[in-house]
């Protein structure tokens, strides 16, 4: 090779490169010292800077979800628990392409237009890179499914978590309530810190409640995340805090009772422990599942429940308002006795009407020709209307008023669930502020038999009951029997007495009371026929709440003239009363819509409750006081007013 | 030049005296060089490892591809460089069938395509041609009259771009850009005037848009990003800003091994290949780094000892390109991985996990090698 090339070329060639080679490392060293400068600048200038940012990368703080407290009835059965589901989730910040990665997944999960429906719905309402479920309670041949597909779908992924589930379904829906996930409006009022990892809350019943009873506080977890947010490994851990047991005062096989009861009929009942306000149940029929609310109601099944002509979702025990109809009367009746108004042994003639002095108008009894002479203990055993007309009329709305107050109406009962109304006590200032019209003597009249403008709950008419069973004693009527922290010993609730009902004779008591068992005891009692005849004294009484106005020509006499109307246009029937008289147990308020069963509705759960659960022996007295009448029988089967 | 060839006979005759020297100097091995070499593939071995999540399976592989690298190195060390003179068209022109084989077979097979499947092992012919056209220019420029003239220019023009073209369509812009590197460095050893220098300069400057036009979708936004990574932080810009937080965060003495928090939880893409050098400035900071720095560049160093002492131009050429090649390939990876250059994906010679260009590096060192044991010793 080197014979080819001159020497002198050789040399300058071997010259020239060295050279190059030499400028080239000048070059080289220049860059490499450029690089170092690059390193100095971010190892050491910037390196407080770059840790920062590289411990916000890896560090992360996840919040983790308290367990819901648990709810049993007073006998410790459970209420609401807690399951293990496993749901598809997604977080929308690693997803793509929503339509095409929804349309793959739906090949191996089936997804419904629902499912759907409901993540668009969530997907607008969460951060994108909170998780959000798709589809809850994935069947194990789902879960297992998608394992084998994960690769597939970045930003899926099966979560286990616990769920609210209602073991009892329909039961207790209108007084437990449900959790849902928290919506916008819930999200303003909560406190962010401790639902941060929390999706659902309580919505309705004893869930929204006791809400923060329930709920418990928040634990964290400090981990180390890789950048795809997968937690790597825990550093420090907060263990959460899970919310506190509750005990309601709740029987539930009393209530299990109480709403085979009612079963297919629209209507209420509402069962106190008179001495303490305890609920022993409170029913509500028709009844919803709210385990569909958990998870997220479809829309059709959400709008088959709000369209349903019996109106499931309607909670009647708490918020339906039904004019007092008779049941007002042994309150009018022991403001007559207290105010002096009449003694017991005042009494009138009853022509089957009462007309005002200077007035041609006419109240009508309910009964076409009148009781005839009537004195306190008729007129509450048969209901008498006119009798208490004429009480009404010479009490005054301001003394109605003040009695129907003291009993609790007109006002929140203070029960521990929110959803209740107040009612309406009429008064001439209500009807001025809300009618527009002044008072008139006859809306005065007509309050003495619990008609017109009065309004009252079926937990209003119990609590009444309950407080006239306990001589007065009105005790707030509540559903929490204790709550239990985890790990500690339950905290009873002590009763809380709202007032007393102070009569200047307690005798008064007695009068109204066992003129209340003769109701159900005397042949000629509204309750005689429908309501029977109990092995244990009770002391109750009727109402019949009108929903259509009668016509002058049409005659309460008449038997089939409610038979006759459409079902929705017949008439209420209430029903009041607590047993046993001498010692109440226990107060009950029944109301049935549209229909006339409701003393036999008392009856099935006052059985139950007195015989079954309290295994009352039957008093002699009752069952002898009970005679057959089937004369009177047939009175006593539209006696119901 | 007197100054030069005496410091050589004189190292020359001091090495010559020990025993181990005539061994080694059997078996064509190049002692620095090799020392050099071993501790850059130690080290990287221990920074995979950390940066692979402690992946033993990655590092067994990493030990294999080594493994049979020595080998290749060995093998080329046993070359006399008058061989690699004699067969260097006919490797290019065997080199260049290959790569448009895989050019057609990519298009055939409708994506990027970069290797033969020979059986029992992939060849990447792009791979290979960062040897051959150094050795082709260094055969041609040995047999003409230096300094270069303009048809030379233009006939090497030709011979780099032509394989750089097609390797950019595979696409694989690291490896173009690293053939464009060996051959324009040959050119430049080879006396490049610098007044064609400065034409070349403005000329690429002028074809930028079009380089631009050419780019593809994801080359733009390699680009876009480099520009400012914060334009898209969790998209194209991610990597440089991981890398960038992963090198800052670890400080002047780093994290300490296996505890890089960047890499090990995936913030850092390409932890154990491209990005590696993140992954090792997070676990051992500026210090680390700068070590790093200073091994790579004593194999630099190595071989510009080698080219210069090189006897012929056709050696001194190859051998000073081949250097030339190694320290483009260390500083553009490091480079990006600071955020100094832009991201193209050329791995970190000898310390990213990867066989093929691990083969081609050490394949350039036993050539390297061979051009410094093959020295016919002259008298003096």
């Amino acid at each position: 090779m080197l014979k080819r090339t001159p020497i002198k070329n050789h040399v300058q060639e071997i010259q020239l490169i060295s050279q190059r080679c030499i400028i080239m490392l000048v070059g080289m060293v220049f860059l490499v010292l450029l690089l170092t400068l690059r390193l100095g600048y971010l190892q050491l200038s910037k390196h407080a800077l770059y840790n920062t940012l590289s411990n916000k990368n890896s560090l992360d703080l996840i919040p983790i979800e308290p367990t819901r407290g648990l709810i049993y009835d007073r006998n410790g059965v459970l209420l609401a628990e807690n399951i293990p589901v496993f749901s598809l989730d997604v977080i929308p910040f690693e997803v793509d392409n929503y339509p095409k990665a929804l349309a793959e997944i739906a090949k191996i999960i089936p997804l419904t237009d629902t499912d759907i429906a409901q993540f668009q719905k969530q997907l607008k309402q969460h951060r994108r890179f909170d998780e959000i479920p798709l589809k809850l309670r994935l069947s194990e041949a789902e879960v297992a499914k998608f394992a084998e597909n994960t690769y597939r779908f970045p930003g899926f992924l099966v979560k286990a978590r616990l769920i609210r589930h209602y073991p009892f379904d329909a039961s207790l829906s209108h007084t437990l309530g449900y959790v849902g996930r928290i919506n916008i409006d819930e999200l303003a009022d909560i406190d962010a810190t401790n639902y941060s990892a929390t999706n659902y809350i309580g919505k309705l019943g004893i869930e929204k409640y006791y809400e923060d009873e329930l709920h418990g506080t928040v634990g964290y977890e400090q981990v180390e995340n890789d950048a795809s947010g997968e937690p790597v490994r825990i550093l420090n851990q907060i263990v959460p805090i899970p919310g506190k047991n509750l005990y309601l005062t709740l029987d539930s096989k009393l209530q299990f009772v109480a709403e085979q009861a009612l079963e297919g009929m629209r209507g209420a009942v509402v069962i106190i422990q008179p001495k303490t306000g305890e609920i022993l149940a409170m029913v509500s029929q028709p009844s919803y599942d709210p385990n569909l609310f958990v998870s997220g109601i479809s829309n059709q099944d959400f709008e088959a429940l709000q369209n349903s002509p019996n109106r499931p979702l309607y909670n009647r025990a708490l918020r339906g308002l039904y004019p007092l109809a008779s049941t007002i009367k042994p309150y009018i009746a022991i403001e007559g006795l207290d105010s002096g108004v009449i003694t017991p042994s005042f009494s009138l003639f009853d022509p089957g009407w009462y007309q005002l002095k200077n007035s041609d108008h006419l109240f009508h009894d309910w009964r076409h020709h009148g009781h005839g002479t009537v004195n306190l203990l008729k007129a509450i055993v048969s209901s008498c209307d006119t009798y208490f007309y004429d009480l009404a009329a010479k009490l005054g709305i301001q003394r109605i008023d003040h009695i129907l107050s003291e009993f609790g109406f007109g006002e929140l009962s203070g029960i521990d669930v929110d959803e209740e109304l107040p009612g309406v006590i009429s008064s001439p200032e209500w009807k001025r502020t809300t009618k527009g019209v002044p008072w008139y003597l006859g809306d005065t009249i007509i309050s003495g038999i619990g008609q017109g403008y009065m309004q009252a709950t079926p937990l209003q008419l119990a609590v009444a009951v309950a407080t006239l069973a306990n001589q007065g004693q009105h005790f707030t009527p509540h559903l929490l029997l204790k709550e239990q922290e985890p790990g500690k010993a339950a905290v009873s609730q002590s009763p809380i007495l709202i007032n007393k009902v102070e009569l200047t004779n307690n005798n008064y008591w007695n009068i109204v009371i066992s003129a209340m068992q003769s109701v159900i005891t005397s042949p000629n009692g509204t309750g005689y026929l429908h309501f029977g005849h109990p092995a244990y004294s009770v002391a109750a009484k009727t109402g019949t709440a009108q929903v259509y106005t009668k016509q002058r020509n049409e005659t309460d006499e008449d038997v089939n003239a409610q038979s006759r109307l459409p079902e929705k246009l017949r008439d209420h029937s209430l029903f009041i009363a607590f047993a046993p008289a001498e010692n109440p147990q226990i107060a009950i308020a029944v109301v049935v819509e549209n229909s006339k069963l409701a003393p036999g509705v008392a009856r099935k759960i006052m059985d139950f409750y007195l015989l079954q659960e309290l295994k009352l022996t039957p008093t002699p007295n009752n069952l002898t006081s009970v005679s057959k009448n089937s004369e009177k029988n047939t009175d006593g089967l539209h006696a119901v007013s | 030049m007197l100054l030069v060839d005496g410091i050589k006979n004189k190292f020359k005759k001091r090495e010559m005296g020990t025993q181990y020297r005539t061994f080694l100097q059997c078996i064509h091995i190049d002692l620095p060089l090799l020392i050099g070499i071993l501790l850059l593939i130690g080290l990287g071995l221990f920074i995979l490892y950390s940066a692979s999540n402690q992946n033993p399976k990655v590092v067994e592989q990493q030990i294999l591809h080594t493994g049979i690298a020595f080998f290749v190195m060995f093998a080329f060390a046993q070359i006399p460089p008058t061989s690699y003179q004699r067969w260097a068209p006919w490797v290019y022109i065997v080199i260049m069938g290959l790569l448009l084989a895989v050019l057609i077979m990519g298009h055939i097979g409708k994506g990027a395509q970069r290797w033969l499947n020979i059986g029992i092992f992939r060849l990447q012919p792009s791979e290979i041609m960062k040897l051959s056209i150094p050795m082709l220019l260094a055969w041609h420029f040995h047999n003409i009259h230096l300094p270069l003239k303009s048809k030379t220019i233009l006939f090497s023009g030709i011979i780099i771009f032509i394989p750089a073209l097609f390797t950019a369509k595979q696409p694989d812009l690291g490896t173009a850009i690293l053939l464009v590197v060996a051959g324009s460095s040959t050119l430049l050893l080879a006396g490049l005037s610098w007044w064609f220098i400065g034409v070349i300069i403005t000329l690429a400057g002028l074809g930028t848009p079009i380089l631009w036009y050419l780019m593809h979708d994801y080359q733009r936004q390699r680009v876009l990003t480099f520009l400012n990574p914060e334009r898209d932080p969790l998209g194209s810009g991610y990597h440089i800003i991981q890398s960038k937080i992963a090198i800052g965060s670890g400080g002047l003495f780093g994290k300490g091994w296996l505890n890089g928090t960047q890499s090990h939880l995936h913030f850092l893409p390409e932890h154990s290949t491209d990005f590696i050098f993140a992954a090792c400035g997070e676990e051992f900071g500026f210090i680390g780094s700068i070590i790093l720095i200073i091994l790579f560049m004593f194999i630099v160093l190595r071989g510009l000892y080698i080219t210069i002492n090189a006897q012929d131009t056709f050696t001194r050429l190859l051998a000073g390109s081949l250097t030339l090649t190694f320290f483009v390939s260390f500083f553009v990876n490091m480079g990006m991985v600071t955020g100094i250059l832009p991201v193209v994906g050329i791995p970190l010679p000898l310390i990213s996990y990867g066989g093929s260009s691990m083969l081609t590096l050490m394949a350039s060192f036993g050539i390297l090698m061979s051009i410094q044991t093959h020295r016919k010793l002259l008298t003096t």
